[in-house]
């Protein structure tokens, strides 16, 4: 029965289509409303909540700034979040194991933060999962910290690749314990070259000043491009 | 583990451009790339999960592997990269982050009966 025989139907379609026509959507809207938006990746542990409550509290004095924080199922971050006074919204995933551009979407909806300059997005702690999704942002931010191999870019290429700026965490027990700096970044580097880096500690402070400095740089180039 | 909810979104997919056109699908072929963020092995077994019950039951997942493909500025000229961990020209040997050929999540046809 030739008539059953199969035939090839020509389709090209990128599977995370729906998501990235919702992350652009965002990304339009963020744009027009003038707010930055940055997103944090990484494993579970690596302290991706201390740098963000630090981040707010830093930027907090200069600029309106909000964050979102997804969760598989506490709402404890977004309560350590909420000690910046900065406006905190919790994305709980359930078992879902990344955040994706529509649930950025319903969260932004009726929640109510005023004109902002940053929207921080941080993800759920995996170094798997969130690489595939665009949430809309302008950077992605991806962190290793002190406590975890050398070799995790190595490890996760893809979500080193899928981020813009690496950041190495919980630099105060970098000595304790023996953690390689020039081995790590040099497998940044691999896996991502020329990727910007930068090597902070929360709880000292250290490296504090020019991250924010970064990030505040970062905005006033979105912006003035947008401008022209 | 987000492999059956992409297979998911590809069944869904298949069926949308199947039924659009009164035809039933047999074979779902894709492309994909190393730097995807999805894992071969998992999304073939979350396939069939996600056809089960479906207009798809039944049907095959051919993948294609993309090779991972970057731009080289020294020799002017797209390479396969050395390797995921260390995105260089195997030629030359220069470090490059440009990425041409890799994140493919795509499907690329459909056979229909």
């Amino acid at each position: 029965m030739s008539s059953m025989q199969p035939r090839l139907l020509e389709v090209r379609k990128n599977v995370l289509k729906q998501n990235d026509i919702m992350a652009r959507v965002l990304r339009e809207r963020f744009r027009a409303q003038g707010t930055f938006v940055v997103s944090l990746v990484s494993s579970p542990g690596t302290g991706k909540t201390t740098l963000l409550e630090n981040i707010l509290c830093l930027l907090r004095g200069q600029f309106r700034v909000a964050a979102l924080v997804g969760d598989l199922a506490t709402e404890n971050d977004a309560a350590r979040l909420a000690r910046s006074q900065a406006p905190v919204k919790q994305i709980t995933t359930g078992t879902l194991c990344h955040l994706e551009a529509a649930m950025v979407q319903n969260a932004l909806e009726g929640w109510d933060t005023g004109p902002l300059d940053f929207l921080f997005i941080e993800n759920v702690g995996n170094l798997v999962c969130p690489s595939s999704y665009d949430l809309g942002e302008n950077l992605r931010f991806v962190l290793l910290s002190v406590t975890e191999g050398e070799d995790k870019p190595l490890k996760y290429p893809t979500i080193f690749n899928s981020a813009d700026v690496a950041v190495i965490t919980k630099l105060d027990l970098a000595a304790a314990t023996e953690f390689n700096i020039p081995i790590a970044l040099a497998n940044i580097q691999a896996v991502r070259p020329g990727m910007k880096v930068f090597q902070v500690s929360a709880k000292s402070g250290a490296g504090m000043a020019e991250f924010i400095h970064f990030l505040s740089e970062q905005r006033s180039a979105l912006r003035s491009a947008v401008a022209i | 583990m987000h492999e059956l909810s992409i297979a998911m979104s590809i069944v869904e997919m298949a069926q949308e451009e199947a039924q659009a056109r009164d035809l039933r699908v047999t074979a779902v072929h894709m492309k994909l790339g190393p730097l995807s963020g999805v894992v071969k092995e998992a999304l073939l077994s979350s396939y069939g999960i996600a056809c089960d019950g479906t207009p798809l039951e039944g049907s095959r997942l051919l993948i294609e592997d993309v090779p991972l493909e970057v731009f080289c500025p020294t020799c002017n000229a797209s390479r396969t990269a050395v390797s995921m961990q260390w995105l260089a020209c195997p030629e030359c040997g220069s470090a490059t982050p440009s990425v041409i050929h890799g994140k493919e999540l795509e499907v690329t046809a459909l056979e229909v009966v």
